[in-house]
């Protein structure tokens, strides 16, 4: 079974989100990245299924505007096998981001194909529903547990109160979620490995802009907080704001 | 290009989803700002008398697509029988709402139409002829203002922003009929919050977080939440630590919220946190650390213990909201 896990580069989930100078894009200064968080979960099911089967190999494949490898070693260290780092990209346009990926993924072959359910920066839930579209291929997102069964994952996806149950034939594309399984740590070991394994780079095809962003501005602000009280004795005063002021009861 | 919009209506049991009547409203005033008519499409297995209620909330023309293999979502087979509909409406934006659905249907409707998509919109503006957007990105720590490049244009609109104004009016149904070319589709459901209000959706929300100390402590928050019919949620914290299920969770790596109440109990307020639930519109915070970041985004704030307050908030709004 060979098993492609896409992955994306995004600020930590700490970093201070920052507007460039230009207004549009953002301020990459001293921001430290990492992978996607729900890739990670991409990253261990592939490996999971792979130490599974015994057999086949795990490739990671990223989109990286200034052309590191960073986030592709952290992917080897976890034991993910090669990688293929696409040089270029813009991390906003989804639609775009696909063809390139859809592009490049034509000319790999693989069983599987993973991807986190969406990127944590864009947060636009797109991609892989655009690759998978672009290939051909059946998909299921938003992923919480999948089995292998026969030559069929039966996936589970996360809907509002409740999943969904799908059996994905093969070759076929999964985007995982939160749940699926305990992303591993890199040993030590496996960095030292990770140092040596192969990764190829490629340039990124050119492709049309799907979107243009004229706007990047932080969020709006909320008026400042407001403590109303200490206590128990404070819940009649908050019951009367709630009700008189706010309105919401 | 044309100006008219179609709308990807949303049915759950039967029941026509709220946010689809959402974005069905937001269409009638996108197509009268573009100068084009809104058409909608309902997709499923008995769906034809639903077109009332969408014709009510300001569908000029309601399109279904029916067939007993729509019954349970079918990605492919959906997006086949949206983009049928957008070829019939001649139409150059589409609009779906970021449900769980929403957003699955949402990209490959846009990838057939070889178009792109403006996911979970906040805001939605005609300027010069031409639709923009605005959207959040890293999870609500800034806001973008997008133009999409190519159409017809698709948008998906986050649930309880926009408001569904019910007009009235009598509906022009047109059945279009259609082979449905099934790729994957939904096996079965497993319901397993029956009845339960979803946290996307839910106009009230209570979330609980560390502070409650452990798993057997959530039970405050749920009773809380009874007496304001509201949904429930949890920090990141709490669903890392195995208290509660991933799909509670309100945040970065969960899910991002925008009620008319937000009820924080014991959530010191981790920017992460903070970020999946600062558009809501009145928030109230109770925890015992009078520095606790959440207490910057409260409305009112109430310092305090959680197992003392929570209990009695709960009784006297009971008391409050008896009939």
């Amino acid at each position: 079974m060979n098993i492609v896990v896409c992955l994306k580069r995004v600020p930590d989930t700490t970093a201070k989100i920052k507007v460039a100078a230009d207004g549009k894009s953002l301020d990459s200064q001293g921001v430290e990245f990492i992978i996607s968080p729900y890739d990670e979960f991409a990253i261990e099911e592939a490996l999971r299924i792979k130490e599974k089967i015994g057999t086949g190999e795990v490739v990671g494949v990223t989109l990286d505007p200034d052309g590191q490898d960073t986030i592709l070693r952290k992917a080897l260290a976890m034991g993910v096998d090669r990688g293929i780092l696409i040089k270029g990209g813009d991390s906003l346009d989804g639609a775009a981001t696909a063809e390139i990926l859809a592009g490049v993924l034509k000319t790999v072959k693989f069983d599987l194909l993973f991807f986190g359910k969406q990127a944590i920066d864009s947060d636009s839930c797109q991609v892989p529903s655009y690759v998978a579209c672009r290939l051909g291929l059946p998909r299921v997102n938003v992923v919480t547990r999948l089995e292998l069964v026969e030559k069929k994952i039966v996936c589970r996806r996360q809907i509002e109160g409740g999943e969904e149950v799908y059996e994905l034939p093969i070759p076929g594309v999964i985007a995982c979620t939160k749940g699926a399984n305990e992303p591993r740590y890199p040993s030590l070991k496996g960095i030292m490995a990770a140092k040596k394994k192969p990764v190829q780079i490629l340039e990124a095809p050119k492709v049309d802009a799907r979107l243009e962003v004229l706007k990047m501005e932080p969020p709006s602000e909320r008026p400042p907080g407001r403590i109303v009280g200490q206590g128990v004795e404070t819940v009649p005063e908050l019951v009367r704001l709630l009700r008189e002021e706010a309105k919401v009861i | 290009m044309g100006k008219n919009v179609l709308v990807f209506v949303e049915t759950r049991d039967g029941r026509v989803r709220k946010s689809s009547l959402e974005a069905v409203s937001e269409g009638r005033r996108t197509a009268q700002k573009l100068g084009g008519t809104v058409a909608a499409v309902l997709v499923g297995d008995g769906v034809q008398p639903l077109a009332a209620q969408v014709a009510a909330f300001g569908a000029s023309i309601v399109y279904a697509v029916e067939s007993p293999a729509l019954k349970l979502y079918a990605p492919e087979a959906y997006a086949q029988a949206v983009t049928a509909a957008v070829r019939k409406a001649d139409a150059s934006v589409v609009f779906l709402a970021a449900t769980a659905m929403g957003k699955d249907l949402a990209p490959t409707v846009a990838a057939v139409l070889d178009s792109a998509l403006a996911p979970d919109c906040v805001g939605l503006e005609a300027r010069e002829g031409e639709l923009v957007a605005r959207r959040p990105v890293y999870a609500g720590r800034a806001t973008v203002t997008i133009r999409l490049k190519r159409f017809p244009a698709v948008y998906s609109l986050r649930p309880n922003l926009f408001p569904a104004e019910e007009l009235g009016g009598a509906p022009h149904l047109e059945v279009l009929p259609m082979q449905p070319e099934i790729r994957t589709a939904a096996k079965e459901v497993n319901v397993v919050a029956q009845g339960k209000v979803e946290l996307t959706e839910a106009s009230a929300i209570v979330s609980g977080g560390r502070g409650l100390k452990g798993p057997e402590n959530f039970h405050l928050r749920d009773q809380l939440a009874e007496v304001l019919g509201a949904a429930t949620g949890a920090s990141r914290a709490v669903v890392d630590l195995g208290w509660r299920p991933h799909s509670e969770q309100v945040g970065q790596t969960g899910k991002t919220v925008s009620p008319n109440l937000y009820v924080a109990i014991a959530i010191s307020g981790a920017i992460q946190h903070l970020a999946g639930m600062r558009t809501s519109k009145v928030i109230v915070a109770i925890n015992k650390d009078p520095d606790a970041p959440i207490f910057k985004l409260a409305t009112y704030g109430i310092v305090g213990d959680a197992f003392e307050i929570v209990p009695a908030l709960t009784e006297q709004l009971k008391k409050a909201l008896a009939p």
